[in-house]
């Protein structure tokens, strides 16, 4: 009876591992058939078809440009992010601020601010400041990331022993230098998981570049795959291909890291 | 003594960039945006006021109503499944020793990785058309209606978006959920099990209980997300949401209101309610998970 029941539970979590894998492994497949075979019988292995259904998908589309551009967004937000995320929590847990309870609480209060919701205000700030079709407005909100100020807050508090600052401002040391030299290699750690959870948020990102980019040249990976369905119309070789590489990195990326991002999901909220 | 005056000084120049930062770009828009609401504006010709026109128009307003009732209903089908999944698996792991448990939560986790976007275009190649893999699944299935031109139909649809995000969410809120309960005081488990209690017992009525506070921010969390969902149904169909707008969400209503039809001061005012509408689902759903715990 309780081996039948063990039975039942493995049986339960491989049916679920498939669920969540299958449409991943069926994107690899089709993306290695022609869009003909694609739609005349079911694929279950993969076909020979990669290079031409690449070649078709790069005729129409610099689908390496999105990629780099997404990149480069990516990158610069997670770098902001850590940057002045640490800066701004090194501030709370380590400075007594006259007000700094309040100010923390509107730190955390503005975790829960939907952002989507003022959106068509967000659009016209970056009209006023001839911001749209750059990737300032994607970027540059890294500096305010409360979620990253609130753990690292919490961090810093921990891990940075008051004495070792006290020790270092004896020493001559500047505040700026404490942070540089002391604060950021101590929480390094922290930073990291925070740095890997918000590289996949801002690479993932659909609405705000879809309403700041407009020149083609810009599009982030997600909004190149929005708009291929217009471009390849049946050529869903193409399209699986688009969909496969800009699914690829990703996996390969958690492969290596998916400790990091599997206990940083818990930073977040949960005390 | 000259240090700790200007040490407190630093302490507000570190915060400072943040703030700025966040009164810019996060509370500016906000402003903005409820300012528009009162406005008719096209973006181009110079604004008029409005007065209330925007919001009795709201009240009126047939698609927006529908829209909403997409958005909840696309919700709570992916919310109450993804909840009891989430439940059954921390259970499993957290009662049983699983050969393998943390590649298999590894693997439920990953499609909440990848790109909304574009697995909403997966799903819609996976179903559109009937030479579609699932079409072509079913009739090798010998399924003798097949193919079936799934987006004609509003109801599948929605419950296809339902189910995506059911999909990319499941191994996420396990996680979550499983963390809820590492918290627990394992000694408690042990009285309990002294006691006599069996293991489906003692989850009913001690980790329950416990990791409440987990669920009450599962709950709103999901709310606020799921209430402005847009990538996976802009992108499993169009953004009007088709078909007959079956999967047209509020934010999506939002967007072609402003983008599409430059709207820009309705689609403040949609905005803004739905704004309020998360804001009262979270604190009922807050209030509601409190109070049924005593």
């Amino acid at each position: 009876m309780m081996r039948l029941g063990r039975i039942l539970v493995y049986v339960f979590l491989i049916i679920l591992a498939l669920v969540a894998i299958v449409p991943f492994y069926l994107v690899m497949v089709n993306a290695s058939w022609p869009a003909f075979d694609i739609v005349s019988s079911l694929k279950l292995f993969p076909g020979a078809a990669f290079a031409d259904n690449y070649r078709a998908l790069m005729a129409h589309t610099d689908i390496w440009r999105g990629f780099a551009n997404s990149l480069l967004i990516s990158v610069s937000y997670v770098v902001l992010t850590g940057y002045f995320g640490s800066m701004t929590a090194f501030g709370f847990a380590k400075y007594r601020l006259k007000g700094g309870r309040i100010l923390f609480s509107i730190v955390l209060m503005s975790m829960m601010l939907p952002s989507q919701l003022s959106i068509i205000g967000f659009y016209f700030l970056n009209l006023r400041l001839g911001l749209l079709n750059t990737y300032w407005p994607l970027i540059l909100p890294a500096i305010a990331n409360a979620s990253a100020v609130f753990f690292l807050t919490g961090m810093i508090k921990t891990t940075v022993p008051d004495a070792l600052i006290e020790c270092a401002r004896l020493e001559g040391a500047g505040e700026l230098r404490i942070f540089h030299k002391i604060v950021i290699p101590l929480v390094s750690p922290g930073i990291a998981t925070i740095c890997i959870l918000n590289f996949v948020t801002s690479w993932n990102n659909y609405m705000t570049p879809l309403i700041i980019i407009s020149d083609s040249r810009k599009y982030t990976m997600p909004i190149l795959i929005s708009v291929i369905k217009g471009v390849y119309l049946s050529n869903y070789g193409a399209m699986y291909m688009a969909i496969l590489i800009s699914v690829v990195p990703i996996i390969i990326v958690y492969c290596f890291l998916s400790k990091y991002i599997i206990n940083g999901l818990t930073l977040g909220g949960v005390k | 003594m000259k240090g700790k005056k200007s040490q407190a000084v630093w302490g507000y120049i570190f915060i400072l960039p943040f703030f700025i930062v966040f009164l810019i770009f996060g509370i500016y828009p906000i402003i903005y945006t409820v300012m528009l609401s009162f406005k008719s504006w096209d973006g181009f010709r110079p604004m008029t006021d409005a007065g209330l026109a925007n919001w009795y128009r709201l009240l009126e307003d047939d698609v927006f109503i529908h829209t909403l009732g997409n958005t909840l209903l696309i919700w709570i089908v992916d919310f109450i499944p993804q909840v009891l999944t989430a439940l059954v698996l921390a259970m499993i792991f957290s009662q049983m020793k699983i050969k393998g448990m943390s590649a298999f939560r590894m693997t439920y986790y990953l499609p909440n990785l990848i790109t909304a976007a574009s697995m909403g275009l997966l799903f819609n190649l996976l179903f559109n058309g009937s030479g579609s893999t699932a079409n072509q699944l079913l009739c090798a299935l010998g399924v003798d209606s097949a193919p079936f031109d799934f987006f004609n139909s509003p109801a599948f649809t929605r419950f296809l978006s339902s189910y995506i995000l059911w999909w990319m969410w499941f191994g996420y809120t396990t996680v979550i959920i499983m963390a809820g309960i590492t918290s627990i005081d394992p000694s408690l488990y042990e009285a309990a099990y002294i006691d006599g209690a069996g293991k489906m017992q003692v989850f009913v009525k001690i980790t329950m209980p416990l990791i409440r506070e987990t669920l009450i921010y599962v709950t709103i969390t999901s709310i606020i997300g799921g209430m402005q969902i847009f990538d996976v149904p802009a992108n499993l169909t169009n953004v009007n949401g088709d078909p007959q707008r079956a999967i047209m969400t509020s934010s999506m209503y939002i967007y072609v209101q402003g983008f599409n039809n430059y709207s820009f001061g309705y689609a403040s005012t949609v905005s803004l309610v739905l704004f309020l509408v998360i804001a009262v689902l979270s604190f009922l759903s807050f209030k509601l998970m409190r109070r049924n715990e005593a």
